[in-house]
């Protein structure tokens, strides 16, 4: 009995010390700032480090990027899958990444979470002065993949519905599906509240959010504009007249010591790639399932830029 | 900036009772997820346990299991059956996942708590004419209990601390309040909801372990700080203290 006791009183010491140190160590020096900058991770003369997202169809225009910078005799590192923003915009601050396709809209309210421009043009101009020195972004394609709020056909059908106005007109109870995060997006419920006037009720639904939308759990569901379920499970994209997304455009952030260089080869992916295109590049990869090399080699084949 | 006390801050704000994910609602849908799970563990583990420990028979088949089932990754299970079961049963896949990793916890408590009673223990009983149902309930039973609590002790540590995946598949519990804290950069959140978890991991064991010192039947813990149940309990006190220091050299 004694023994026992005082085993757990050396337990009950040792974790109170852990916990000592883990409150001391936080408290002189802030974990999740940003590494500092270093100068020799992106010298012109190294390869050109190319970044993506874990997520599929980010990584094949990472690809795409990548394999044009290399059919112009650029020497190219790949690093993708990395995760979401969070992950890896410190990578890409420091210098460790130096070409990362990004969502204008996206990216836009990472840095300033209040912006109120919604527009493609707006939101393009208001990222250009939003991004921290060291990085610039190259011209933005016509291609989106943004937010849109989704209902299914047969929902669309009986109430009539094309607009995110046209929900004020439902009498059943609504319930937005999405990731964990979208019920404080200022584009979740509080949004849809203040813009057109419509109470959801709101569900984290996260990576099964259209199974969801299908099986009735939810009724409206938020799904990314390039994804190619939207045809392939016939949803309907409610269309948005006031604004509540905001544009977002795939566009090429770069750090700005090789900026100039790969200007030309990148712009002109930029140029090539359409929301049509897009679409078609994500098809490839959910429904044919072809490997992402294949698939940036035969649209860059196509397009005539290798 | 201080991160934990920013995390303390968001834990006992007021703001936590309001809203929609009030923390005691998320705490309940924890615990319940937590005790279904592993209360659904228990009525399939612990009668195959204790079949086990009582006949010999099946053993090694039993370790294969155990040792096959701690292996399982909870989170590709728990996507998995949700797309096998469909979205219309999310909570009975998250439950079948939970199970799974309760089960080999249970399993090798009830059969270990039988197999290391004194053979000569239940000899007496069998010499004194006990049906086989006796030496069961009024040997192996009792005897058996300190090692099947640490069982249920150590199922329900890894099931608190796995629960923290239902939110993955919106089932909510105090996970939600990470995986929606991670893409909000809501670092106070994050580490309050984890800090949440803690706690419940550690009043949970705190209470197991008492469960587990009174299923000691009266006579058998103090007459015998050597047998078979003393020393493991010695050792698993060690690799704590050994996982504590860890905590604070890694620091």
């Amino acid at each position: 009995m004694l023994g026992l006791t005082q085993k757990s009183g050396i337990a009950l010491a040792a974790f109170a010390g852990a916990a000592a140190l883990a409150l001391g160590g936080c408290s002189s020096s802030d974990p999740l700032a940003a590494p500092s900058p270093t100068n020799s991770s992106s010298s012109a003369s190294g390869p050109i480090v190319i970044g993506s997202q874990a997520y599929y169809s980010n990584e094949i225009v990472a690809e795409i990027y990548a394999q044009a910078l290399e059919a112009k005799g650029f020497t190219v590192e790949r690093k993708f899958n990395i995760g979401q923003r969070d992950a890896y915009i410190p990578s890409l601050e420091s210098g460790e990444i130096q070409l990362f396709p990004e969502y204008t809209g996206n990216l836009l309210q990472f840095y300033k979470p209040d912006t109120t421009a919604t527009t493609a043009a707006d939101v393009y101009a208001a990222l250009q002065t939003a991004l921290p020195a060291g990085l610039e972004v190259l011209d933005q394609s016509t291609a989106t993949d943004q937010d849109s709020y989704n209902v299914t056909a047969d929902f669309a059908a009986k109430y009539g519905l094309t607009s995110l106005s046209d929900l004020s007109k439902v009498d059943v109870p609504l319930t937005l599906g999405g990731a964990p995060e979208l019920e404080d997006r200022p584009y979740g419920p509080t949004g849809l509240k203040s813009k057109y006037g419509v109470d959801v009720a709101f569900k984290a639904t996260g990576d099964t959010t259209v199974e969801d939308l299908l099986a009735g759990t939810v009724n409206i569901a938020n799904v990314y504009s390039a994804d190619p379920r939207i045809q392939t499970d016939k949803l309907v994209t409610l269309s948005d007249p006031d604004g509540l997304f905001l544009a977002s455009n795939v566009v090429p952030v770069v750090n700005s010591k090789i900026a100039g260089s790969v200007a030309d080869v990148i712009n002109a992916v930029s140029a090539a790639l359409t929301p049509e295109g897009l679409v078609a590049l994500n098809v490839q990869s959910t429904v044919d399932q072809k490997s992402t090399p294949d698939i940036a080699k035969a649209w860059l084949t196509a397009n005539g830029l290798n | 900036m201080n991160l934990f006390a920013d995390a303390f801050a968001w834990l006992f704000s007021p703001d936590r009772l309001t809203g929609p994910h009030p923390l005691p609602q998320a705490i309940a849908e924890h615990l319940f997820y937590t005790f279904v799970s592993v209360a659904i563990a228990a009525v399939i583990a612990l009668p195959i346990g204790y079949l086990i420990g009582h006949t010999g028979k099946g053993r090694d088949v039993a370790v294969a299991i155990v040792g096959a089932g701690r292996a399982v990754p909870s989170f590709g299970l728990i996507l998995l059956l949700v797309l096998v079961l469909g979205v219309l049963h999310k909570p009975a896949a998250a439950i079948t996942a939970f199970v799974l990793l309760a089960i080999p916890s249970i399993l090798s408590g009830a059969y270990t708590g039988i197999e290391a009673i004194d053979r000569a223990t239940l000899d007496a009983g069998r010499a004194m004419g006990m049906t086989q149902w006796q030496v069961f309930r009024k040997i192996e039973f009792p005897l058996s209990l300190p090692l099947v609590m640490g069982g249920l002790r150590s199922a329900v540590l890894q099931v608190v601390a796995t629960v923290t995946l239902a939110a993955y598949v919106g089932l909510g519990g105090l996970g939600f309040y990470i995986i929606q804290g991670v893409p909000l950069r809501r670092f106070d959140q994050i580490l309050g909801g984890a800090l949440a978890v803690v706690f419940l991991a550690l009043v949970l064991d705190g209470l197991f372990a008492l469960l587990q010192r009174m299923a000691v039947p009266r006579g058998v813990g103090a007459g015998k700080p050597h047998q078979s149940g003393a020393p493991r309990r010695t050792n698993k006190g060690v690799m704590e203290q050994n996982q504590d220091f860890a905590v604070e050299t890694g620091t």
